[in-house]
């Protein structure tokens, strides 16, 4: 592993990671209770506690390109224990969405998250609530398993619990408003590829 | 009038931004100074000197020094004064170095002029005021010292050694407080009990001591020098003066409760001494579930007293007594963890205890007579998890600070887990390992190389697990969660101020800071004082701190409070409030704001016929001439002397010219 | 009691038994769920882990629906519970964050409405008001109580204790069934990464699944369409991954309740569910 290098060429992601999540990162003095109870760590290749060290040391590239922040289930139960108050669960939102942002290529586990994220807000986008039949095989082709969980969906169709058509709502139109004018604001589209 | 007024360069702090000759050439031509002169450094021997001659060759009767803080200088130069021959509140001083050069170095020429400014402002208070003298009130030679544990004891023995009566106040039935309570003490891992008993003896059998145990401190009245405190002396139910502790009655009472001395692992009788080595050895009688009291039938312990000491009848008695200083000595408790940790399980799983639980049980005298065992099936573990910081350094569910002794007890409390049963681990999570003493690197380092493994990270939960418990813990060094099953885990509980603190502080009018603990003057410089005079602040009340540093902090008060008790009278403060009974209405304004009571109500009568009223009174001993009262005055009764209204509108008028 | 009911995109499809139950027992117990007219999306997990702007916008439009309504938000799903309070929590203590939101949503909120879980709804009835209308006590039944996550985290938006909350076990008691007392009451099952990593909720759900059978549950109860999809449909998948031979019935609360009330097994659909219930319920009758 290489030496981390401050040489005053980072801008200051930990500066910005502050403000987009509002929370203290730097209180943050690397207890490691998040660690201990977050129930996906076992998947992660950064600990949610490590993530926070290289937040506060500025170390970009590493934290957007790891596995970790994709994979965190929003559970919380880092926030909870937190002695220090931090929402963790905050700054791996800003975090999700910093990398989407600045476009950090996702790859294998990571990119189902991604990939899921933005078909679920296509579809939102289009039809106003979740077409998930729809949804769901958009998702399955593109991260190239088009019979993932081919089982259940049948279980489910055969129990009427899984729907073929949509039905729009009037409101559709107002949802994709909302997508247009948050885009005009942010900048880049709110739906990836 | 003959105002002197000397202008000190203070090196180049002053000299160096503000045009000091110039300074001297304004300042010399205002109606009202007779004489002005400047020096490099004022305070110092040839500066004081001068000032001195001058007083004496030109005649002059009151003087202004242009320099530095009065916080630094005031007291110097009013001795000056007194040496050249006038009354020392004939002076004031212009702070043109803190308030002025310090803080605008890059403007000199507006520096200069506010430094004129300044000075012609205390020139125009030091025409208006006047002598003053200051008074001297009595010193009682007596302490008060509130609390028997280690701190309240080492203080008493300390101010009794110097000859000083003391009045030991303790609210449990035996002295001793929590050090009593400890098996063995870091880091020379001497028995506790051993080491503060002896102490305890001493101080139950000094000819200068009086101790009442079983007592609490009510009311407190007065100023330094005199107090009157009313002490209550709950009733025992056991006449001290025939009882000789021979131990009958508590061996054959008939009723058991949960000890509240071993936190509820071991029961005593309704009769009871708190543990073998209590001081004094004699017992008192719990009456909320005494069976006579409650039922009203049993009276079995009188009818076995050899001595007929038992005596139902008694009650608590009310003591007053007046005492010159006051010792606050109440020390501390444990944070409730179980009402905060939910993920620790709330306190229903009975495997997972405090560290002082564990040092009960560790201790022979303790509800498991020194064995390590765990609550549920009364079995030694054979793997023992220690938490670090169970609310410290938490500001989320408990306090933020550190609680200073939990490192250090807990590397006691391995190496006794390891020593005492054999093939037994101990786990210690951390987040620091604080050592700071002397020897307790040393002693840590020992519990490590014994086989303590201690891992870096909290806990986030633990939970049982058939009839072990899983704690999660994580390893911040290598970056991975970490399970340890456990047999019984122990949590280092943080340190909070004594339940009974925030009765006290209200009691004393002391103040206390934001976790509770009493309010020194100032941490680094006045740790054993508080802003109360004549009331001194010694062990765990003050901050967490372990006993080496309490012993030394309990010594550094009685120090302080032999200073006060060996003279007969101390000077008060003259720059007090003053109240014009003339002008007074009696609306108690003064006070309802006044924040050290030092203003009471009397009546006056007027001349023949006129009907009593009600007027103010200050009572100058108390007074710290804060001002409060005389801005709340509405008809300008109260005048503060060395600030008085006069004074203070001439100020305003000199600096708005 | 009248409420402004938001059902959620799942309502008719994987959530669809915990709809049509809570409907159904909310109106035994005397709550009209009105339902928000036009409602949409709230944004879910997808949302908040794109654009904090986006995810606030899509859930204040359903808010302000239900403020023109002039009632309080319930909610039977608990990612929607969640995103709607929180937002509602973000919107009145950030005053420019709302202006903001306002004017993307066009439909101004102003604060005056409070969102709640369903959950918290019925706990807060008096134990008789919903134990006298028990018709069938559910004897035999030794619940395992599981919340999840996004009912007790974080705080501002909590309905009950993260650590050891009560509010399902005071409603099975209500409803005459036995309660355990377990570990794994509050760890997360895996949630949406279920959808997008299934394979990584395999563990997860076998922990809590392991920890529900050995404090002697016979069944376990649930506030969240998204844990009951992995606590149920997973199990199987947990069984033949692991070895294991867990059979526990999964319900929703609403559906053991409403089968105490004597309401229509069938109609609640409690028969729905890939882990066979069955045996369980013949128990209860």
């Amino acid at each position: 592993m290489e030496t981390i290098k401050i040489n005053g060429e980072q801008e200051s992601f930990s500066t910005i990671v502050t403000r987009e999540s509002g929370q203290p990162v730097a209180r943050c003095y690397q207890c490691g209770k998040c660690t201990a109870g977050c129930p996906v760590s076992f998947a992660f290749d950064l600990m949610p506690n490590q993530v926070i060290r290289m937040v506060q040391l500025d170390m970009k590239k590493q934290v957007l390109s790891s596995r970790s922040i994709w994979l965190c289930a929003t559970c919380s139960t880092c926030t909870a224990r937190c002695p220090r108050n931090i929402d963790l669960a905050a700054v791996m939102d800003s975090l999700r969405i910093i990398a989407r942002r600045e476009g950090v290529a996702t790859a294998g586990r990571s990119r189902n998250v991604f990939l899921f994220n933005s078909n679920f807000l296509n579809s939102i986008r289009k039809y106003g609530r979740l077409f998930e039949f729809g949804t769901m095989l958009t998702f399955n082709l593109k991260s190239g398993r088009p019979f993932r969980e081919a089982d259940a969906g049948l279980a489910m169709l055969s129990k009427g619990k899984l729907k073929l058509t949509v039905q729009k709502p009037g409101g559709a139109a107002e949802v994709a408003r909302i997508f247009d004018r948050v885009e005009a604001i942010e900048g880049g589209t709110v739906n990836c590829n | 009038m003959r105002t002197g007024v000397f202008i000190c360069w203070c090196g180049s702090n002053i000299g160096g931004v503000v045009d000091v000759p110039r300074v001297v050439e304004v300042i010399s031509s205002l109606p009202g100074v007779a004489y002005c002169s400047d020096y490099k450094y004022m305070c110092s021997e040839p500066g004081q000197d001068k000032i001195i001659k001058a007083v004496a060759e030109h005649h002059l009767d009151r003087v202004v020094v242009a320099s530095c803080s009065p916080r630094l200088h005031e007291a110097t130069f009013r001795s000056v004064l007194s040496r050249a021959g006038l009354n020392p509140y004939l002076f004031e001083m212009a702070n043109i170095r803190e308030h002025c050069s310090w803080v605008h170095q890059k403007e000199p020429e507006k520096a200069t002029e506010k430094a004129v400014a300044l000075i012609r402002r205390a020139v125009a208070k030091v025409n208006r005021l006047e002598p003053l003298y200051a008074s001297t009130i009595p010193v009682t030679d007596r302490a008060l010292v509130i609390g028997g544990g280690i701190a309240g004891i080492q203080a008493a023995l300390d101010i009794a050694d110097a000859g000083h009566q003391v009045i030991l106040v303790e609210k449990e039935p035996s002295l001793g407080g929590k050090m009593a309570m400890l098996d063995k003490t870091f880091p020379t891992l001497d028995c506790s009990a051993c080491i503060s008993t002896p102490k305890m003896v001493v101080a139950a059998q000094h000819p200068n001591i009086t101790l009442l145990t079983y007592a609490e401190v009510e009311k407190v009245t007065g100023y330094i020098g005199n107090f009157t405190v009313t002490i209550r002396q709950k009733a025992r139910s056991v006449d001290h003066s025939k009882c000789t502790g021979c131990g009958t009655c508590w061996e054959k009472c008939p009723t058991r409760v949960p000890s509240e001395y071993d936190l509820g692992l071991g029961t005593r009788k309704a009769i009871y001494i708190s543990f073998p080595q209590a001081v004094p050895n004699k017992p008192v009688i719990d009456r909320e579930h005494c069976r006579q009291f409650t039922r009203g039938k049993c009276g079995v312990c009188q009818k076995v007293c050899p001595t007929g000491a038992i005596d139902y009848t008694q009650e608590d008695a009310l003591i007053e007594e007046r005492v010159g200083a006051i010792v606050l000595a109440t020390g501390y408790d444990l944070f409730d963890w179980t009402r905060a940790y939910g993920e620790y399980g709330y306190g229903r799983y009975p495997d997972v205890i405090s560290s002082l639980h564990f040092e009960r049980m560790v201790n022979a005298n303790g509800p498991t007579g020194g064995k390590i065992l765990r609550p549920s099936d009364g079995q030694p573990p054979r793997r023992v998890v220690f938490v670090q910081c169970v609310g410290s350094r938490d500001e989320a569910k408990g306090r933020e600070y550190c609680s200073r002794t939990c490192c250090m007890y807990t590397a006691k409390h391995a190496h006794q887990v390891l020593e005492k049963i054999p093939g037994a681990s101990a786990y210690v999570f951390y987040i620091d390992v604080r050592c700071p003493g002397k020897a307790y690197e040393e002693f840590y380092q020992r519990t490590v190389s014994e086989g303590a493994r201690y891992i870096r990270g909290r806990v986030s939960r633990i939970y049982p697990l058939g009839d072990r418990l899983v704690v999660r813990g994580a390893d911040t060094l290598l970056g991975r969660p970490l399970e340890v099953e456990a047999d019984l885990v122990v949590l280092a509980t943080a340190m909070v101020p004594d339940k009974s603190a925030h009765k006290v502080a209200r009691i004393l009018g002391v103040t206390t800071d934001k976790d509770g603990f009493f309010q020194e003057v100032h941490p680094k410089l006045r740790p054993v004082e508080t802003n109360t005079a004549g009331i001194f602040l010694a062990g765990a009340c003050q901050g967490p701190k372990d006993i080496p540093d309490t012993v030394a902090q309990a010594g550094a008060a009685a120090a302080k409070v032999c200073v006060l008790l060996s003279r007969r009278e101390i000077n008060a403060d003259p720059m007090v409030a003053r109240i014009n009974e003339r002008l007074c209405t009696g609306c108690m304004t003064c006070r309802h704001v006044c924040p050290y009571r030092a203003i009471e109500a009397r009546t006056v009568t007027g001349r023949q016929g006129t009907p009593e009223r009600t007027v103010a009174f200050v009572n100058t001993g108390l007074c710290q001439g804060c001002g409060a009262c005389s801005a709340s005055c509405r008809c300008g009764a109260v005048d503060l002397s060395g600030f008085s209204n006069d004074q203070v509108m001439a100020e305003v008028a000199a600096l708005c010219r | 009691m009248q409420l402004a009911y938001y059902p959620g995109c799942c309502w008719e499809t994987s959530a669809r038994e915990y709809d049509r139950s809570t409907r159904r027992v909310g109106k035994h117990l005397g709550i009209d769920l009105i339902d928000i007219p036009d409602w949409t999306c709230c944004g879910s997990s997808a949302g908040h882990s794109t654009s904090h702007l986006l995810a606030t916008s899509l859930a204040a439009r359903n808010l302000a629906l239900a403020e023109e309504m002039g009632l309080d938000v319930v909610a039977s799903c608990a990612s929607c519970y969640q995103r709607l309070a929180l937002a509602r929590h973000e919107l009145v203590t950030n005053e420019q964050l709302r202006e903001q939101v306002n004017q993307i949503t066009g439909r101004p909120f102003h604060g005056r409405i409070q969102v709640k879980s369903i959950l918290e709804v019925i706990a807060a009835l008096e134990t008789a008001e919903i134990s006298e209308r028990v018709t069938k006590p559910l004897q035999g039944l030794k619940v395992a109580a599981y919340y999840g996550c996004l009912l007790v985290r974080p705080r501002p938006v909590q309905v009950d204790d993260p650590e050891d909350p009560q509010l399902i076990e005071k409603i099975m008691l209500a409803a005459g069934a036995e309660t355990v007392d377990w570990s794994h009451k509050t760890e997360c099952c895996g949630a949406s990464l279920a959808m997008s990593n299934d394979q990584l909720a395999l563990p997860m759900v076998a922990s809590i699944l392991r920890a529900a059978e050995l404090s002697g549950a016979n069944c376990i109860v649930c506030a969240c369409p998204l844990c009951h999809f992995n606590l149920d449909r997973r199990q199987s998948q947990v069984n033949r991954s692991r070895g294991t031979d867990y059979h526990l019935p999964v319900f929703y609360f609403t559906q053991l309740l409403g089968v105490a009330m004597g309401l229509d097994p069938r109609a609640l659909g409690v028969f729905d569910h890939f882990v066979d219930t069955s045996g369980i319920l013949s128990l209860v009758s």
